[in-house]
């Protein structure tokens, strides 16, 4: 009864990013709840059921994976904030209980990497699951050796090595070369996996069965993926994680011609048949996090829904994708994606067309596609890169972004924005300090310009300041 | 009657003036900066004839009510002392005592010659209304806007853009300490015999003193009428009744008031000088002496360590950022509108007015022995930005004159030098050009460090003659702990 009422009144809302869950205690066995109470919960607030979580098969090793795969990039920190925010250590505790909340409700698809987290996601990963007996769960781990220190043959096999102890694991069951195609494009990728023979090493080493699925995760040059699929033959890939979600399909060109559409990403591993793990379903949440118009129009259809379940259920829907990742910082966005994919309901042609049209509504307006994956930080010079694009675009979404003092909201606008940047990003660490040296741009799997953005931040920035709008 | 609107007047401006001090967003000033520009010294220092004339015939017409309703000074100690007072058995804690020539006079002769020597410390230790500032600056200020912080961070749990969180720092140690010790020992004169500073110290209280021995309207007692009870002696908290031969010593009574409203024989009143009103020779203050030159300090740019870029292993995580240390400044800077070192010295009262409303954190008091208290410039946390002019706004001694955005841009107040050692395009390799880039006047060029190879790394050069010296460029320097680029002082600033 009271665990009811305490899980009423915190309606998981993936708005609620500050508030970390302190609902998460609702144990597996709880007893379903009489129907005279269910009708006063609303869809948002239900019982998750611990027995109906959708899986999918692995075609080459037979695995049954839960559909949804647990991103282990933004887990939550002591601080209470979203992880990343700062330099604060990852809660440990929390990250258990959320383990144990997704493990029991059959969530069985861990997915991390020696850069998470500042290089700490591995091993507390490896803390939460050592907790389960091996087959309870599958570890996805990542070859990370971006850093040119790391591209020798020594250093890669040194972070590979080290992946095993992290995670307190012999075998590893989803190893991927990691972002392939960033950077330096096919330059780079023979650097850290073909000259130095790590490639040949990590077939080698799915022979042996310390990696159960050999694929790669790809952003960038489109030349590298079509590369390593036309090799297909020669090193079987097990699986392929790509960006997807209903503006990527169509728009991810439009957005940043470095980059590729999902629809064609998608195609390509289809009609090889090989699975396809789903990265940035939701754009770091940008697509829970919509302009209102926009939101309306998603609310409108699902009232009980949460905005970021139509951009799971889309993800989920391709019949050929294997797992959908959603880096989890609290526990109402583990319950609210649960509630998507326990059991997924797959979207209906015309709701389909139906997102699809929303991504082209929201193409006109003109958010820095940053997903907060923080993979540009630390910058050398203390810049909080994610957190001044975020504030951008959160005042973009909003309204606040005045184009000219005769706007008719302009002082308050202007006082949002000003006020707001300064709550938002220290000043020390706003882009006016940003020298441009470039170190962030190459790391960006969205391929943003990212000085090129501070600077025209700084300069907007600098105009709502001495009000020369 | 006469003493309750003096009470209310005193508390208007007393609350006026403190709030100058302590309104960091600089919004009451446009209404009520004139309470802080009729203060005495800081007119007589602003050459503002019209206020002194007004304060002189004031004084000549009502006696000292300068120092019982505007000098927030004063008002302060008789808040004190009226709290004092409210202790069990005493109400009636004061006696007449003569008064204490040597120290008045003494004080006001020290006074005058530091003023002429232009020694601004001395001179700053002593005037009420800086001793004022600075208490309220260094004291009440840091609590208002803890206070501020507090509703800020409720404000952004809210959502709600109503408040903004300002940053609380030492902005110097000595002044500070200065600002301690005086609240402290005034507070507790006042605690134990009421205005003791105003009649034995405070040098505006000995000039305005002696003119209002010859005020046209003062108490006086009627003889006929007091039963000698005392009772008004033992309320006067400047001591300056002595009701066994009648007499009021006007050099030293405020027009609190206090005994009018305390005689109850109605003996007491505030009357007119009928019999002759002789004009009191005004006491010509010269201010526009020539003082001392700034002393120059060598120039020591120590070689600094720069932060240097590390290799990216891992994702997320915010590089830790060392804290900007001072520079070395042959010639220190002072705000636009200052017109140069000299003139800002000879009429600067160190009230901390500017330094309280400064967004910037630009604005400190020096540090120096001669300028010990006056405010300077520099730009570790932030710069002088140009939409800004707060303190040319509020300084209410003329000491940083009014400027308008326009003549700010083109008032050259120091010039940016560079300092090879710490550019990071030479020590890290990276290109940069943040100095440049935020120029407001187009001052910084990036070219080639070897003129011969237009591929090498870009370095700053410094157009000197369009250079205000602002120090955006220092401010924005990622050099750390010294920055690569810092603004050098101009004794007198030119514009063009």
């Amino acid at each position: 009864m009271e665990t009811n009422e305490k899980k009423d009144k915190e309606m998981s809302r993936r708005t609620f990013f500050k508030v970390l869950g302190t609902a998460g205690v609702v144990s597996a066995g709880l007893v379903a709840c009489g129907d005279k109470q269910k009708k006063v919960l609303s869809e948002m607030a239900a019982e998750i059921p611990t027995d109906k979580m959708t899986y999918r098969v692995n075609p080459s090793t037979g695995d049954k994976v839960s559909l949804l795969g647990f991103g282990m990039m933004r887990l939550p920190s002591v601080g209470g904030r979203s992880a990343r925010e700062g330099n604060e250590a990852i809660d440990q505790e929390m990250v258990n209980r959320m383990v144990d909340f997704a493990i029991a409700h059959g969530v069985n698809y861990f997915d991390t990497s020696p850069a998470y987290c500042r290089g700490e996601s591995e091993r507390a990963t490896g803390i939460a699951l050592s907790r389960y007996p091996r087959d309870k769960y599958f570890i996805a781990t990542k070859l990370s050796n971006f850093a040119p220190s790391t591209w020798s043959r020594e250093a890669s096999i040194a972070m590979y090595k080290n992946s095993f102890k992290e995670l307190q694991v012999d075998y590893i069951d989803y190893l991927l070369l990691h972002a392939v195609g960033m950077g330096g494009g096919m330059e780079e990728f023979e650097a850290r996996y073909i000259k130095n023979g790590m490639l040949d090493y990590l077939l080698e080493e799915r022979r042996a069965g310390r990696i159960r699925n050999l694929g790669f995760s790809y952003h960038g040059d489109i030349k590298v993926f079509d590369y390593l699929l036309s090799k297909h033959d020669e090193y079987k890939w097990d699986f392929v994680q790509i960006q997807l979600n209903y503006l990527d399909w169509q728009y991810a060109k439009e957005i940043n011609p470095r980059n590729t559409d999902a629809e064609y990403l998608y195609g390509e591993l289809a009609k090889r048949k090989i699975p396809a793990i789903i990265m940035e379903p939701l754009l770091g949440g940008r697509l829970s996090n919509l302009p209102n118009n926009i939101m309306a129009r998603l609310k409108q259809r699902e009232p009980e829904r949460s905005v970021a379940s139509w951009a799971f259920r889309y993800a989920g829907s391709y019949p050929d994708v294997l797992v959908v990742l959603s880096g989890m910082t609290c526990m109402e966005h583990l319950q609210d994606n649960l509630r998507t994919y326990c059991p997924l309901k797959p979207l209906t042609e015309d709701e389909v067309h139906f997102l699809h049209d929303t991504a082209t509504l929201m193409m006109e307006y003109d958010t820095i596609p940053c997903n907060d994956c923080k993979y540009c930080m630390p910058c050398p010079y203390g810049l909080d890169i994610p957190a001044i694009l975020l504030h951008y675009n959160k005042c973009l979404n909003e309204g606040n972004i005045p184009t000219s003092s005769q706007d008719e909201n302009y002082r308050k606008a202007r006082r949002v924005y000003l006020v707001g940047y300064d709550r938002s990003v220290p000043k020390l660490r706003q882009a006016s300090h940003c020298i441009g040296c470039n170190q962030c741009s190459p790391h960006c799997p969205q391929g943003i310009d990212i000085p090129k953005e501070l600077h025209r931040i700084d300069r907007y920035v600098e105009r709502l300041k001495r009000e020369t709008l | 009657m006469l003493r309750r609107i003096r009470v209310i007047l005193a508390v208007l401006f007393f609350l006026a003036v403190t709030g100058l001090f302590l309104d960091f967003t600089g919004t009451i000033h446009a209404w009520l900066g004139w309470t802080a520009k009729i203060q005495f010294l800081p007119a007589v220092l602003a050459l503002n004839v019209g206020v002194v004339l007004f304060l002189v015939v004031l004084t000549l017409i009502l006696g000292r009510v300068y120092c019982s309703v505007i000098c927030p000074l004063g008002v302060m100690q008789d808040i004190i002392s009226w709290l004092s007072g409210r202790r069990k058995k005493k109400r009636f804690r004061f006696s007449y005592s003569p008064e204490v020539k040597w120290s008045r006079y003494g004080v006001l002769a020290v006074f005058i010659v530091a003023l002429l020597a232009g020694i601004g410390s001395l001179v700053a230790l002593f005037a009420p209304y800086s001793s004022y500032g600075r208490i309220v600056s260094n004291l009440f200020a840091p609590l208002y806007q803890w206070g501020n912080n507090l509703l800020a961070y409720f404000a952004e749990r809210a959502d709600s853009y109503a408040f903004y969180e300002t940053e609380v720092w030492m902005k110097g140690l000595g002044t500070f300490i200065v600002a301690a010790v005086t609240f402290i020992v005034i507070a507790v004169l006042a605690w134990r015999n009421g205005r003791t500073y105003c009649n034995t110290i405070c040098p505006v209280g000995t000039v305005l003193g002696f003119l209002s021995r010859y005020a046209l309207f003062r108490p006086v007692i009627d003889a006929g009428k007091c039963k000698e009870c005392g009772l008004c002696s033992r309320k006067c908290k400047v001591s300056c009744i002595n009701y066994k031969e009648f007499r009021i010593d006007y050099s030293r009574c405020v027009d609190c008031m206090d005994c009018i409203d305390t005689c109850k024989h109605g003996a007491i009143h505030f009357a007119c000088r009928l019999k002759k009103s002789e004009p009191a020779k005004e006491e010509g203050k010269p201010v526009d002496t020539a003082r001392r030159g700034f002393l120059t300090a060598t120039a020591v740019v120590a070689a600094s360590a720069t932060l240097q870029a590390q290799e990216k292993k891992v994702d997320g995580g915010l590089a830790v950022i060392e804290d900007k240390k001072i520079p070395v400044r042959a010639t220190r800077i002072v705000p636009p509108g200052a017109l140069g070192i000299r003139h800002f010295e000879q009429h600067c009262t160190a009230c901390q007015l500017c330094v309280s409303v400064c967004p910037n954190g630009v604005l400190r008091p020096s540090s120096g022995m001669m300028t010990l208290m006056q405010p300077e410039m520099s730009y570790e946390r932030g710069y002088c930005r140009p939409e800004c002019m707060r303190c040319s706004e509020v300084c209410p001694a003329g000491a940083i004159r009014p400027i308008t955005v326009a003549d700010k841009s083109a008032t050259h107040i120091g010039h940016a030098v560079w300092v090879r050692e710490n550019c990071i395009p030479l020590t890290d390799g990276v290109s940069c050009g943040n100095c440049a880039r935020h120029c407001p006047v187009w001052a910084i060029l990036m070219v080639p460090s070897d003129p011969e190879n237009p591929d090498s790394p870009k370095i700053p050069v410094v157009n000197e003659e369009r250079c205000i010296g602002c120090g955006a460029c220092e401010n924005l320097c990622p050099a750390r702990p010294f920055s690569a680029i810092y603004v050098e002082g101009h004794e007198v600033h030119h514009e063009g």
